[in-house]
């Protein structure tokens, strides 16, 4: 012990600055090991392979005829697969987007104006809205109507009434071929 | 205090130098010691013998014998491109996972991220197909036997004739390093069994080689970035031992 | 030195803090000033080690636990799944596979420590016999843990160890049946073995924490087994002993990185690579390496009552070495007689865990039961009588002399080799 209060008191001798070197380093050494520990920790609570597998899901949509809707399932959610009829298409069209509570054009949420592929999960609060199967209640609009709390959904899946702030979402998809979508 | 380490040290040596294997010395002879490029601490696995392999087993093991550990996407990690491994996936039925709308389970077509589908739907059917006997699922065999790949290529190349007064049971084949010496499985590889598509003469011993090496792969595909993550791993720590060593001392000069 | 540093706003939370919850002083004085004997040999690293091990095992196994599913069915496939599609999901395995074996290494060489240099004489008995406590709780956990991936040694382990509970006089086989929880090793016996495993660690961690409380109480012991009578024969914890420890966890690393990255499965056994099952039994049932000795004590006795209780009893044994050591003197490096003695018991060890690992047949069983015997032969019958006949060499003044001035020596008892440093 008095050794060690000698040596801090004194100035700095060669020796000090060498071995203040060396614990500085020694603490780097450690620091680095130590996060780099750290990260496999952490990264192993991120979506394993097999999750990231199914990250992405291909659907035929052949089968679909026109005014039929198809619900998948992609990343845990429904998919709504909804193919237009030309009255629903042209609902969908002529509306004015200014007055939408979420503007957006249908446009802007169709590949191909007869195929419209949505998340068929309520914006409100999450619940699935009705409209997929044949006798739903598909609201006003002829889109989809959530029964939790009466959100009203268009042929373009835009909020038009009730509670959800936002127009159901429009997931990642491209056509693959002419009858096949690759969602994700 | 250190000659008694020593002396301890030596006579713990000898004790562990002492047979641990099977105490029952029958006799098994030695497995054939081969060359695997997946060996040592630097060691990696040869796609292209993986990829051979993966055909031997498709062509030959997989008329008796499940990977169920397997999923298709796996095979990328072969060398095989995402186009190449959806084609091997859609080439397989399997049940859907869901039932159809009337109930029934249907089959469709293998996605790659389905697993490889067994020969059979449960241990009952392959037991009935096999005379009673369960063919193994391999995706771990590698690592589920004494010996590893050595004893997994020593039992595909050891079949042999009975030594005459070898009493064989009937049904049973005589294999050099299974344990007993009396296997179930006939012979599974003949020369040309297989055509590689890379040209390679289909010899058994190329064949239980490659298959071995895919095998290998199949129960350890982690294995590389181990080795890689590894040695990284030892570098840093062989630094960090110098540091701390050389601190060690300086911080100690001082109390001596 | 007893002042909480503190610059700036930092130092005054700290001390805010540590006013009303004194632990920042606390960790100070246990930590950085606790007063350490200088002479401390490299065998004292290993204290520090098994709580770091603790510690790593216990975070790795939460991770694994998060990916891992404990039923019958899916537990193999979960562990399998952990291994290949998990992020780093092998490493944390092979870590938390391997941790376990060196976790026991370490104890075991931090035991075989206690016993040569008398750590556990008067007055630290009870810091012995927490120690004792914790491997108990070690070999619990370590076995049940065994169970979870559910492989054929896991299931056939799992038999054969609560099998021994049978041996119970009368109400055995109903001991049995509530461990298993059903007529068989099964699924009830899983999710039961996965709940404690997770608990154990934690209990493990409370004793621990009485283990350091106790150790603090009169300090470290050390290699020359006399007290410390002053400032002249101790350091400070840090920076001492603290780069000392970082030192010795650097080196260990280098091995425990070894088995992981290089030969995570050498320690093990291949048939846990197969799935259990319940209508075969491998043909050699062999527990991991760091119970093999009780294994052949268990195996060495040819009455199934009498192995339990010898198995157990071996165990149970250490908790009255402090009582069975007769020795004046701690450390056996001023006991000519019991020096050599000491690496019989290593010998012994060893030799047990080779009976363990090998099918009892010829010559295994004739060393298992000599192994056996001597095992106890050595602390029930050489401890007190070697402490009684034995002469110890005579103690040096001090820590300080001897480390500092070696050419010191006690007035009493005759001429002895001067005391060297290793």
């Amino acid at each position: 012990m008095a050794d060690l209060a000698h040596q801090n008191v004194t100035g700095a001798h060669p020796g000090e600055t060498r071995r203040d070197f060396l614990i500085l380093t020694a603490s780097a050494v450690g620091a680095v090991g130590v996060a780099a520990t750290i990260w496999p920790f952490i990264d192993s609570l991120n979506p394993a392979r097999d999750t990231l597998a199914l990250a992405t899901t291909e659907v035929d949509i052949g089968p679909v005829q026109v005014g039929q809707r198809l619900t998948v399932a992609w990343r845990g959610k429904p998919i709504f697969i909804d193919h237009r009829t030309p009255e629903e298409i042209k609902a969908a069209e002529t509306v004015d987007v200014s007055s939408l509570r979420d503007p957006q054009p249908d446009s802007a949420r169709v590949k191909k104006p007869e195929w419209l592929v949505i998340i068929g999960v309520c914006t409100h609060l999450g619940c699935i809205p009705l409209g997929q199967r044949a006798g739903d209640d598909r609201g006003p609009y002829g889109g989809w109507f959530c029964p939790c709390h009466g959100s009203i959904y268009d042929t373009s899946g835009r909020i038009r009434q009730g509670p959800a702030p936002l127009n159901l979402v429009v997931p990642p998809y491209e056509f693959t071929g002419d009858t096949m979508i690759k969602i994700g | 205090m250190p000659k008694h380490l020593l002396a301890a040290a030596a006579l713990i040596a000898a004790i562990c130098a002492a047979p641990l294997t099977s105490g029952v010395a029958e006799e098994m002879p030695p497995l054939p010691r081969q060359e695997w490029s997946f060996f040592g601490i630097f060691g990696t696995y040869d796609r292209a013998a993986a990829q051979r392999g993966f055909q031997v087993y498709k062509e030959v093991c997989s008329a008796c014998h499940p990977v169920k550990h397997l999923y298709f996407r796996d095979l990328t990690d072969l060398g095989y491109t995402e186009d190449e491994v959806k084609a091997i996936a859609a080439s397989y039925q399997v049940n859907n996972e869901e039932a159809n709308d009337q109930g029934q389970i249907y089959q469709r077509p293998a996605r790659p991220s389905d697993p490889i589908p067994g020969p059979f739907p449960n241990n009952q059917a392959a037991r009935a197909a096999n005379n009673g006997a369960l063919p193994p699922d391999l995706s771990m065999i590698v690592k589920a036997r004494e010996g590893g790949p050595d004893y997994v290529f020593g039992l595909l190349t050891g079949y042999k004739e009975p030594p005459a007064d070898f009493k064989m049971l009937t049904g049973m084949y005589y294999n050099e390093y299974f344990p007993g010496h009396q296997i179930a499985m006939p012979p599974p590889l003949n020369d040309g069994a297989v055509t590689f598509a890379d040209g390679t003469p289909a010899t058994v011993p190329q064949m239980a080689h490659d298959v071995v090496t895919f095998l290998t792969w199949a129960a350890e595909p982690n294995l590389e970035p181990r080795h890689r993550t590894g040695f990284k791993v030892m570098l840093f720590l062989v630094i960090a031992v110098g540091i701390f060593y050389a601190t060690k001392r300086k911080i100690w000069a001082t109390a001596h | 030195m007893a002042d909480i540093p503190s610059p700036g706003a930092g130092g005054r939370i700290i001390r805010w803090i540590d006013y009303r919850l004194p632990f920042v002083g606390m960790l100070q004085h246990e930590l950085y000033e606790y007063p350490t004997p200088r002479n401390l040999s490299y065998w004292w690293n290993f204290g520090s080690l098994a709580g770091i091990m603790l510690v790593v095992m216990i975070v790795t196994g939460i991770v694994l636990a998060m990916q891992y599913t404990p039923h019958a069915d899916l537990a193999f496939d979960s562990v399998e799944r952990i291994m290949r599609d998990v992020n780093f999901g092998w490493m944390l395995r092979y870590a938390h596979m391997n941790g376990a074996s060196m976790f026991f290494a370490i104890v075991y060489i931090h035991l075989f420590r206690g016993l040569y240099y008398g750590s556990y004489k008067q007055p630290r008995e009870l810091l012995w016999i927490l120690g004792v406590v914790i491997l108990v709780l070690m070999i619990a956990t370590a076995f049940m843990g065994y169970v979870l991936p559910w492989g054929q040694m896991s299931y056939w382990a799992a038999t054969v160890i609560t099998n021994l509970f049978s041996a119970i006089p009368w109400i055995g086989q109903s001991i049995v049946t509530l461990l298993w929880g059903g007529f068989t090793v099964g699924n009830p016996t899983l999710n039961r073995f996965y709940a404690l495993h997770y608990l154990l660690p934690f209990v493990i961690l409370a004793v621990v924490l009485l283990h350091l409380i106790a150790l603090h109480r009169f300090g470290s012991n050390n290699p020359l087994g006399i007290d410390m009578k002053g400032p002249q024969d101790s350091l400070p914890f840090h920076p001492y002993f603290t780069i000392k420890d970082l030192f010795g966890l650097s080196v260990f690393l280098l091995i425990y990185a070894f088995f992981v990255f290089y030969a995570p499965n050498f320690l093990g056994s291949s048939d846990n690579s197969i799935p259990a099952n319940p209508m075969q039994t491998p043909n050699h049932i062999v527990p991991e390496w760091y119970l093999l000795p009780y294994y052949a004590i268990l195996r060495s006795v040819p009455n199934k009552l009498l192995g339990v209780i010898m198995a157990f009893g071996s165990i149970f044994l250490l908790f009255i070495v402090p009582w069975l050591d007769t020795s004046p003197v701690r450390s056996a490096r001023f006991r000519p007689i019991y020096k050599w003695v000491f690496w019989l018991l290593v010998i012994d060890v060893v030799a047990l865990g080779w009976v363990g690992a090998n099918p009892p047949e010829g010559l295994v069983v004739t060393v298992g039961q000599i192994a056996t015997l001597y095992y106890f032969v050595h602390f029930l019958i050489l401890f007190p009588v070697i402490g009684k006949v034995e002469r110890p060499r005579p103690l040096p003044v001090s820590i300080g002399t001897a480390v500092l001035e070696p050419s010191r020596r006690t007035p009493l008892g005759g001429a002895g080799a001067p005391i060297a440093k290793p």
